[in-house]
């Protein structure tokens, strides 16, 4: 049985759990390939133009894999935690692709935990039904699938690149570059949801540019979720979304650490960035006098305006800090 | 202390009305202006939503007029409007306006924070007071909800549009002025009335046009740039899926008590839209698929460019067009749509909607005849 997962959204959160999961079920898992140009293509044509980009993408990657699998995963994931929700866009996300293409079957379990975190057990036994896997199998494997979620969010806390910390969270063998000690003593945070940021083509791969100019990077997974929670419990409201609230808690984290620059990386139109990313900037210019960039991307943009820009807020930065010192 | 609220369509006069029935000193802001709309701009988020950066104006407009407390709803999301009331503290509080917000919503999901924000504003006054203050407000809003819909239907058959939106103003003039609910009956039944005596040509079968989307842009006419007056004048009858009446009755007042108003409309959303999506996406699918079952000709969606839920309905909505053979329109503004674009895109579209009519005539003509 294939079961395929395209490569966007909230892959970029949680693949190694379900990756570990369906194989555990003896089910093959098939990801559609890194985001091309192609791709991108295809989603900007079946998806309608409001859509942001990265749903655009998702769309891509969706249709790329259309009929070489036996399934589709989809999950429809409301909220990940009491009295929050996700964005809109993933709680219609099952809906959206089907209105717009065709497609295999879809896998699409809701996960809403916002009354009970239970529910998501239920959703995990659905799935595990719908693929015919017994609930002692569906035990064992749900359990190694969240040893390997956690291993992951380690690695990546710990500063591996997403792909790395995708294997080693899985037990591959696969050679790793040594992480070679940042040259300059400069830290930036790239704050952004994860599947902009870490895909290759809608991140430019922002982060390795970065580390290749000598660079210590920051990402929201850098930091424990211990430290988020703190960060944003004296907020005027709770926010309710749980994505966001990590950018923000991040962002506000970044007060706290010896952090140079802050660049904030959001897609066109995202509706939750577009209320965070102006508390972030107002916060952060109200409490610290931090170097702060908002870069916004969308289907249109090019490389080259946004690596020339990111270029010379480094200058800026580099240049403030020795000034400082 | 001196009260203000951000409007949308009536809103201000039941909310204005229920405010001094309590005591409260009010300051409703002025009109929805370009002015508004670009105090707004200037100082919203570049991709807040359109209702946000209209709020912020009617805000520093209030200011203007010395109100200095800020009565706000909330809301607990996904939809961004339950973060509206920090996001715009924060601007306001950086520029320097000092205004208090009040939100009414349950802190912490803690209904008795709400009570005490409540009991905060109401000061000495009773609960008996609040609650005959209610029930007053709410006979102002089954009155302009009336007058609307009498507007709607008499848009298409009056001899100059504009006579329509003059009687619309004095009715609705009567509506506001009112001191008891006797009177605001009164100005009900004399406003439908008067709305109602400029319909002076008869329409046999007008074409009929449903309006779904995003509620704030479907109730404040500078928002949707009176979409449906233009609707009316190019001779469409137009009914809006949502009146703040009806709304208060199923949201409000039944969800308090456990009960789905709205039973139909999701029942009907079910096969595109199984899920709720925040705001009122699945509404707008809903709807539109009632609408086509009710033999309306098109269905027109107005959001604000970037609504999460109404996008998702938006990408939905060409599967139930297709699958009832209904006319959809989609109509997205902001600060950047003009008059003049809108008004293009409603005569193609209701011209589309005649040649359809006119089509399915001929063929259905063309059928009989190939039957004798």
């Amino acid at each position: 049985m294939r079961i395929g997962i395209p490569r966007g959204l909230l892959y970029y959160e949680y693949f190694p759990l379900w990756k570990c999961f369906f194989e555990e079920l003896s089910a093959e898992v098939i990801v559609s390939g890194p985001t091309t140009k192609r791709i991108l293509d295809r989603g900007v044509q079946t998806a309608v133009d409001e859509a942001c980009l990265p749903v655009k993408v998702f769309y891509g990657h969706a249709a790329e894999l259309g009929d070489c699998v036996d399934f589709l995963f989809v999950p429809r994931v409301v909220s990940v935690e009491p009295r929050a929700y996700t964005c809109p866009k993933f709680l219609g996300l099952p809906d959206m692709l089907r209105a717009s293409m065709v497609l295999p079957r879809l896998l699409s379990p809701t996960v809403n935990m916002r009354r009970n975190r239970r529910q998501l057990l239920a959703a995990v036994r659905q799935v595990a039904a719908e693929l015919g896997a017994g609930p002692v199998k569906t035990w064992r494997a749900w359990r190694r699938a969240v040893a390997a979620y956690r291993r992951f969010k380690e690695f990546l806390r710990q500063g591996y690149g997403f792909e790395d910390a995708v294997s080693l969270a899985l037990g591959q063998n696969r050679h790793l570059a040594r992480q070679a000690p940042p040259a300059r003593d400069l830290t930036v945070a790239v704050l952004g949801h994860p599947y902009l940021v870490y895909d290759q083509l809608v991140g430019m791969n922002l982060i390795q540019r970065l580390r290749s100019e000598g660079v210590r990077v920051l990402t929201a997974d850098s930091f424990t979720p211990a430290e988020i929670e703190a960060k944003v419990r004296n907020l005027p409201k709770a926010l309710f979304w749980t994505y966001e609230k990590q950018v923000l808690g991040a962002a506000l984290a970044c007060l706290d650490r010896n952090v140079d620059g802050i660049i904030q990386y959001v897609s066109f139109g995202c509706g939750p960035d577009s209320m965070i990313g102006e508390l972030i900037q107002r916060w952060v210019r109200r409490k610290r006098d931090i170097p702060f960039t908002l870069l916004t991307v969308d289907e249109h943009t090019g490389q080259a305006g946004i690596l020339t820009r990111v270029e010379a807020f480094l200058d800026m930065v580099a240049r403030k800090k020795a000034r400082s010192a | 202390m001196k009260v203000t609220f951000p409007h949308m369509g009536y809103l201000w006069i039941p909310v204005s009305a229920l405010l001094r029935k309590l005591g409260l000193d009010v300051v409703v802001p002025p009109p929805i202006t370009r002015r508004t709309l670009s105090l707004g701009v200037q100082h919203a988020p570049e991709f807040a939503c359109f209702p946000l950066k209209l709020n912020l104006g009617n805000f520093m407009e209030a200011y203007e007029r010395g109100a200095d407390t800020i009565i706000m709803a909330g809301g607990v999301g996904p939809c961004r409007f339950g973060y509206y009331a920090q996001v715009q503290q924060e601007i306001l509080w950086d520029l320097g306006y000092k205004m208090k917000m009040v939100v009414l919503e349950p802190p912490k999901g803690h209904w008795w924070g709400l009570w005490k924000r409540i009991r905060w504003l109401i000061g000495e006054r009773s609960v008996r007071d609040l609650w005959r203050a209610l029930g007053f407000a709410w006979h102002k809003f089954v009155a302009l909800d009336a007058i609307e819909r009498a507007a709607c239907w008499a848009r298409p058959r009056a001899a100059a549009p504009r006579d329509v939106r003059r009687a619309v103003e004095t009715a609705v003039r009567w509506v506001h002025e009112a001191e008891t609910a006797d009177q605001v009956r009164e100005a009900r039944e004399e406003g439908v009335s008067l709305v109602r005596s400029h319909a002076v040509r008869s329409l046999r079968d007008p074409l009929k046009v449903g309006i779904v989307g995003e509620i704030y842009t479907l109730l404040e006419p500078f928002a949707n740039y009176r979409l449906e007056e233009k609707l009316g004048a190019l001779g469409v009858e137009v009914d809006r899926s949502l009146y703040l009446s009806d709304w208060i009755r199923a949201h409000v007042v039944l969800d308090a008590l456990r009960v789905s108003g709205e039973h139909e409309v999701k029942q009907a959303a079910q096969p595109y839209a199984p899920h709720f999506v925040g705001g009122h996406g699945q509404d707008t699918v809903g709807r539109t698929v009632l609408y086509a079952r009710h033999g309306f000709d098109g269905v027109i969606q107005v959001m604000p460019f970037t609504c999460m839920p109404e996008i998702v309905a938006q990408s939905i909505l060409p599967r139930v067009a297709h699958d009832y053979g209904i006319a959809v329109l989609t109509l997205i503004v902001d600060e950047h749509s003009a008059d003049a674009g809108i008004q293009t895109r409603l005569e193609a579209f209701v011209d589309l909607l005649r040649r359809r009519r006119s089509k399915k005539k001929h063929d259905a003509v063309a059928r009989a005849q190939a039957g004798k």
